[in-house]
């Protein structure tokens, strides 16, 4: 099964990185298409964590474990090591402590899989250069006064912070447009340049 | 009329007009008040059927004033089951699907023993004599007419405000025998707010002279006028501010202007008044004592050492929490802190939180997101479950 949705073209990616049977966190989780797809074809323990009523309620009525809460608020309540994976999935962003946020996640699972949009892409660079104005495109549809995305990062701003709170990268990809892994031997400033997306598998 | 149906209630609870099971003295409740109930009897009503392998039970548990009477007409006022909006053929709790049990509670007066209840030592209605009985004693008496059905597991276990409250006493208490739990409306605990509010109605009760010591029922009294006055009160409780507002306003009762007096200009006054006298047909008044007490003893953390998560640890049931946004009796921050509980319990548990102004008594009513929940909730858990449509 292949996601068509180009803002959540991660999706996939993730899922290949979850091991079958495993228990799943899924902070944000959105309308629960990562869920579904994680139920579905890795017949995973999937737990979900959403912050709107109208994404939980349509989750809850597909049959998927979703609690309506907040990130920056509700992680304080899971237990240690209660999960095998913790994903957080284009939701780094829009977190008002992305910081706090990615120490829950790294304390409440095993791993922790973290995908976010890379404000370092060229076309955002260019916007910005250029236009002299915040970008909007089409990954980052919003205006800067009413975007619920407030902590946007570049790949080697991501690195940057898990070097500083002792997070392992265990591997990392960076995407294009369509999902596709791009250049996948190529050094960070190449990922920051081209890559649309980030998907960060990182311990602790 | 309303004599026959005061009578026909007193009948109802000796007599119901329900399948009753009693328990003899080989079978004693053992109440959380350190005492025992013995003889005592559930009467209970039952819709769908039970499958081969008995698999496919939900028992549904009713809130303070409800009874067994979810989904046929109430037998005292001819009016239709409490929840008829969610139980049926096809509908949200599906009774082609599933059998469905609905048990009236011990303390209740629609046919288990309560108050209203003849005291086999004496002959006569137990009155106050009647031990205090608490939710745990309530789910206790479940346990057993469900024993007495035959059935090990129940698939789940539903209900709203302090059928809620059962929910989560049986979902803690006896994990292994519930695969699904969906408490409504409800919390692991009774507020300060929500036990003043029942200290109010009881006051009220207590205050009506035909009250009589709560021996009424010997001396021939109905303290209606008290138990009606506990009514209007609590109703407030379970509309919201807005909700009453939007249904009535400021509009006259039959009338074009104020008269300067006590008669009941407001339609919220005429709207009350007619809730109040409506119920004190149908319902106990030391009954209400008993089941408002036990709600206010109602602590699911207290009883496992202040920790509401311990209530809850390596629990294998599923849950469904839902909460009203305009519901104050019991608000939304009453159910997430049963959710983070069962977070940290490493439960499997899903919460949502329904947007209605319709206040408390919205899990009553006809709210299509809240019907959609639980029924999607219930057909993803009854495949897994292998409990076939």
């Amino acid at each position: 099964m292949s996601v068509n949705n180009t803002q959540r073209v991660d999706l996939q990616v993730i899922a290949d990185l979850i091991r079958p049977g495993a228990r799943v966190l899924d902070v944000g989780s959105g309308d629960g298409a990562l869920l579904e797809l994680l139920e579905g074809h890795r017949k995973v323990d999937g737990r979900g964590l959403e912050i709107s009523q109208r994404g939980v309620n349509e989750c809850v009525a597909r049959g998927l474990s979703v609690v309506q809460g907040d990130a920056d608020r509700d992680l304080v309540f899971y237990p240690d090591r209660g999960f095998d994976y913790v994903v957080l999935s284009q939701t780094l962003q829009a977190t008002h402590n992305p910081r706090a946020v990615l120490e829950e996640l790294l304390r409440i699972g095993d791993r922790a899989i973290v995908s976010f949009p890379n404000f370092g892409h060229w076309r955002v660079r260019l916007s910005l250069l250029f236009k002299g104005r915040m970008p909007v495109t089409k990954d980052l549809p919003y205006s800067w006064y009413d975007t619920p995305n407030i902590h946007f990062c570049t790949i080697r701003d991501f690195v940057a912070l898990c070097e500083e709170i002792g997070a392992t990268v265990e591997s990392a990809a960076a995407l294009d447009a369509n999902g596709q892994k791009i250049g996948l031997s190529m050094p960070w400033w190449f990922w920051n340049f081209f890559g649309q997306q980030a998907v960060f598998l990182l311990k602790r | 009329m309303t004599r026959s149906r005061v009578a026909k209630a007193r009948d109802e609870a000796n007599e119901p007009s329900s399948q009753v099971v009693r328990f003899g003295p080989d079978k004693p409740l053992k109440l959380a008040a350190g005492l025992t109930l013995s003889p005592f009897q559930v009467a209970y009503q039952t819709y769908g059927s039970l499958n081969g392998d008995r698999s496919n039970a939900i028992l549904i548990c009713h809130a303070l004033t409800g009874d067994q009477h979810v989904a046929n007409p109430h037998p005292v006022t001819g009016k239709p089951g409490w929840w008829e909006a969610l139980v049926g053929p096809g509908q949200v709790i599906d009774t082609d699907r599933f059998f469905v049990i609905c048990a009236n509670v011990i303390g209740s007066c629609l046919g288990s023993t309560g108050p209203a209840s003849l005291n086999p030592e004496t002959g006569e209605p137990y009155g106050l004599d009647l031990p205090v009985i608490t939710v745990k004693d309530m789910v206790r008496a479940q346990v057993m007419l469900v024993d007495h059905l035959g059935i090990g597991r129940l698939f789940c276990v539903i209900g709203g405000s302090m059928g809620g409250m059962q929910v989560l006493e049986w979902a803690a208490s006896f994990p292994e025998r519930v695969l699904t739990a969906v408490p409504i409306a409800t919390g692991a605990r009774h507020t300060a707010q929500n036990i003043a509010f029942h200290e109010v109605g009881r006051q009220a009760v207590m205050a009506d002279p035909d009250w009589n010591g709560g021996a009424y029922l010997k001396s021939g009294k109905h303290p209606g006028k008290g138990l009606a006055v506990a009514r209007m009160a609590a109703h407030i409780t379970y509309l919201s501010e807005p909700a009453l507002h939007r249904k009535f306003g400021r509009n006259l009762q039959d009338r074009d202007q104020l008269t300067f007096g006590f008669d009941a200009d407001f339609q919220i006054e005429s709207y009350l008044r007619h809730q109040g006298i409506t119920f004190v047909d149908r319902f106990d008044a030391n009954s209400y004592l008993y089941l408002t007490r036990a709600m206010d003893y109602f602590d699911l953390a207290a009883e496992h050492d202040g920790h509401l998560t311990r209530a809850f640890t390596g629990t294998k049931t599923r849950f469904c929490v839902v909460s009203f946004t305009s519901d104050w009796l019991f608000p939304t921050e009453e159910s997430r802190m049963v959710v983070h509980a069962l977070n940290a319990a490493g439960a499997s548990v899903s919460f949502v939180e329904i947007d209605t102004d319709r206040g408390h008594d919205a899990f009553l009513l006809d709210e299509p997101e809240f019907h959609a929940a639980v029924e999607g909730f219930l057909k993803s858990a009854a495949r897994n479950a292998g409990i076939s449509s």
